[in-house]
């Protein structure tokens, strides 16, 4: 067997696999119940994954409801991307001794087991595509994302039941995925029965499937996936025509719509910690108890104030400012920075808006009325 | 020696001007060669005049007792000095200090008033002028209140 | 004093290197000039206009322009403003002290290895010359090889807040156009008076075939850059140096972001062309 190979698994090979990638070394994670969310969570077996579990999102909603069913992968996306894995929420780099005239400076080591993902969606894989750009393809490498990235073992399962949030279709992103992962998963249950197409991307899944019982896949297991695939596409709801798109919006910067949905955003950054490809970071230095500095890198967020700070304030005071940015970078900007789109259609930042602010719907509103700007700027309200 | 009439043309205040307002203006005009402190202006006193600076710098100021002259900036070749001789009741709001040698084309603002009264459209021609100059050194006070430099930056 | 570095391998981008203080002199009553010296006898290599990110450590790291030449062999140099909780720290440091130094970063004045025939004019505001002192360097040396002329246009609040005042005399011996005023003079001052914009119209530089460096407050750089325009310099001829709140360095902290612009990476001298745009929209 080699790359590009495809091979058809049941549920007890699923075991045994998760089974054998921890033998591998690899720590395993994968999602799983918790807190009433499908979260990303270690995973010992088959038993660990969301069985039954099925999602029902919409903006500003989410919850989990159990089926009688015995399908693992029927659901769209919980909360926590596979984001903090690679690049972490808190990072403490380097330490340093500050004595008189003496310094000692010592890089603060980042060694977490090789990570396997079992049961990442297509549209987290393809945000693991878009933090790559950032953080491995531009003039400077950042190696500590580097390492945990190249030592990583990604699984994805393509979607089934995508959530009213969701548009990965229009995005290019899902509900199938065609590259960037190590083993690609289609869960199939007809006549056949309950089984997993599985595609091997990399030598790594080779080793990974050493010992795995399973039969190379036929036209049939194709066939199935295609129709999983279709009826995925067919149950996405929420669309966002992308065709232009980053023009119409880096033209449209005064349009009266940045003012209403500014009436409805708290600024709270929900967006941004949900999203599974917003990168920013504050770098900032703390002293511990015995008196060392020690950098710290931590997640921020474009909708704090302090995010644009300029010595003696902010540049982007306001909601209407701050949203703008978020949205217009996602969707414009990202392209221009990073040669790419800074959004995967994963539907998040609609779900976990308090207030159920959708993305697509401001994005629309704003195409729909190219042209349109505000007689005056009301963007001198403050929302302070 | 260059005649008043392409003195006049050659200055920047005049760019545009047609040749019968070059006339006119350069009627009203003679050339002037100021010693250093010599006062272009003094405030209070009556607005009769007007310069076109050819070459040196001009301080307009204001005197306070005890504090002597207070330079609120300085104007060089190519700006005009006063604008007084323009707008009743024709005195002078400020100085004007040469801070060099300066050489000028003085230009009697009663002359003009009166030419500009015979022909609106030579006073057409010159009140955008002087709103041009106004306009640009308005701006630029403007700015400089700001007090952009003072605003961190490093 | 015995000193050491530890660093694993490869050393990441956001770990800095240690410089000792090895000179300071003060510019102004809040402007500090530090000369640094690399513990490991490191020099750094970098092109006028670039910035390095300095570590007060314990306190924080700031983008900082070089405002050495990188002709001169002598130690790195970089004249800070106590602006904040950082460049407190840093112009507070003393002969001897270490800090962390990371770069160089970002695009620079395109004046390091590019000499032309035609007129250069610098155009600064403020402590905004200290980000243009080493092009101005290069630049004077280039016109005594026979490159173009060089006018150095300088504009300050008052006239002890002028940086670099040995500088701009020896520019000006050197052969350089420096024309500097003040927005409020002081006794004893007899220069110009007035918004840096006025020293453009006069300064003698060839306005149809120039290059122009500018770097000062943003709003001053829009009136310089629409004043130069208005004389007839092309707007594609000027640059601008563009300030956010850089906090990497390296593009991966978004912090410095101006539309399409990553500003550490893509800035901060920026063709006035693409930045004046940028620079008229609000809150961007």
């Amino acid at each position: 067997m080699s790359v590009g190979a495809s091979v058809v698994l049941r549920v007890d090979d699923l075991a045994t696999l998760i089974t054998r990638l921890s033998e591998l070394g690899y720590e395993v994670k994968g999602p799983v119940v918790r807190a009433g969310a499908i979260v990303s969570g270690a995973l010992s077996g088959v038993g660990d994954l969301p069985k039954g579990v099925h999602d029902e999102q919409g903006p500003g909603e989410y919850r989990i409801a159990h089926g009688d069913d015995d399908h693992l992968f029927d659901w769209a996306v919980g909360p926590s991307g596979w984001k903090p894995e690679f690049f972490p929420p808190h990072d403490e780099l380097w330490r340093a001794r500050v004595g008189d005239g003496h310094v000692e400076l010592v890089e603060i080591p980042d060694e977490p087991r090789p990570l396997a993902v079992v049961g990442a969606r297509p549209c987290e894989a393809a945000a693991l595509g878009v933090l790559d750009r950032v953080f491995i393809d531009g003039a400077h490498r950042d190696t500590r994302y580097v390492e945990r990235r190249e030592n990583a073992f990604v699984a994805v399962v393509e979607c089934s039941s995508p959530a009213a949030t969701c548009f990965c279709d229009s995005m290019s992103s899902g509900p199938n995925i065609e590259v960037g992962f190590d083993l690609a998963l289609t869960e199939l249950d007809d006549d056949d029965g309950h089984r997993f197409l599985a595609r091997v991307g990399s030598v790594r899944a080779l080793a990974a499937l050493e010992g795995v019982a399973f039969v190379l896949a036929s036209a049939v297991d194709f066939s199935a996936r295609d129709a999983v695939l279709e009826g995925a596409r067919r149950r996405m709801v929420r669309h966002l025509d992308v065709d232009g798109l980053a023009g119409v919006l880096a033209r449209n910067l005064e349009h009266p719509r940045w003012a209403e949905v500014a009436e409805r955003c708290l600024s709270c950054g929900n967006c941004t910690l949900v999203c599974p490809t917003c990168f920013c970071s504050d770098v900032r230095d703390a002293t511990d108890l015995d008196g060392d500095v020690v950098r710290q890198r931590t997640w921020s967020s474009c909708f704090s104030v302090d995010h644009s700070y300029l010595h003696g304030g902010a540049v982007r005071p306001t909601t209407q400012s701050r949203y703008r940015q978020w949205m217009t970078h996602k969707l414009s900007s990202w392209w221009d920075q990073f040669d790419t789109t800074g959004c995967v259609g994963c539907g998040r930042c609609v779900a976990w808006c308090p207030v159920g602010i959708d993305l697509t719907e401001e994005a629309a509103a704003i195409v729909r009325f190219d042209g349109v700007t505000s007689v005056t700027r009301p963007s001198v309200r403050s929302h302070l | 020696m260059r005649s008043i009439d392409e003195l006049v043309a050659a200055h920047p205040f005049a760019a545009g001007l047609n040749d019968e307002h070059l006339a006119l203006v350069a009627g009203c005009a003679h050339n002037v060669s100021l010693d250093t402190d010599t006062m272009l202006c003094v405030e209070g006193a009556s607005a009769d005049m007007f310069y076109l600076l050819r070459r040196g710098h001009v301080s307009i100021e204001v005197h306070q007792a005890g504090r002597g002259p207070i330079v609120i900036e300085t104007v060089g070749p190519g700006d005009a000095v006063g604008w007084s001789w323009l707008v009743p009741p024709y005195r002078w709001t400020f100085d004007a200090r040469a801070i060099q040698p300066v050489g000028a084309l003085a230009i009697d603002g009663a002359c003009l008033r009166a030419k500009s009264l015979e022909d609106t459209t030579l006073g057409f021609a010159l009140l955008s002028r002087v709103t041009q100059e106004l306009l640009e050194r308005l701006q630029a006070t403007r700015v400089r209140l700001l007090d952009l430099y003072g605003e961190p930056r490093g | 004093m015995a000193s050491a570095t530890e660093f694993s391998v490869p050393r990441s981008a956001l770990t800095p290197a240690l410089y000792r203080v090895v000179a300071r002199g003060r510019e102004t009553a809040d402007v500090v000039t530090l000369w640094l010296e690399s513990l490991d006898g490191e020099r750094l290599s970098f092109r006028s206009g670039q910035f390095n990110m300095l570590s007060a450590l314990g306190v924080g790291e700031v983008a900082v322009s070089v405002s050495g030449s990188p002709s001169d062999p002598g130690p790195l140099r970089h004249t800070v403003r106590d602006v904040g909780a950082v460049t407190h720290a840093l112009c507070s440091c003393d002969v001897g002290d270490v800090i962390g130094v990371r770069g160089p970063f970002g695009t620079d004045w395109g004046v390091t290895g590019n000499a032309t025939p035609h007129d250069t004019v610098v155009v600064a505001g403020g402590i905004g010359l200290a980000p243009l002192r080493g092009a101005v360097e290069e630049l004077a040396a280039a016109q005594r090889e026979g490159a173009g002329r060089v006018f150095v246009l300088v504009g300050a609040r008052e006239p002890d807040q002028m940086v670099f005042l040995d500088d701009l005399a020896e520019w000006e011996k050197a052969g350089v156009v420096v024309l500097i005023t003040v927005d409020r003079p002081a006794p004893g001052w007899s220069g110009r008076v007035g918004l840096v914009t006025t020293l453009l119209a006069n300064a003698g530089f060839d306005a149809r075939h120039c290059r122009v460096l500018i770097c000062g407050p943003e709003i001053m750089m829009r009136f310089t850059a629409r004043a130069l325009n208005e004389l007839g310099v092309d707007l594609a001829s000027i640059w601008v140096s563009l300030e956010r709140n850089m906090q990497c360095g390296l593009g991966w902290c978004g912090h410095c972001q101006l539309g399409p612009l990553l500003l550490c990476r893509d800035g901060p001298v920026v063709n006035y062309l693409e930045a004046s745009a940028l620079m008229n929209e609000r809150e961007r």
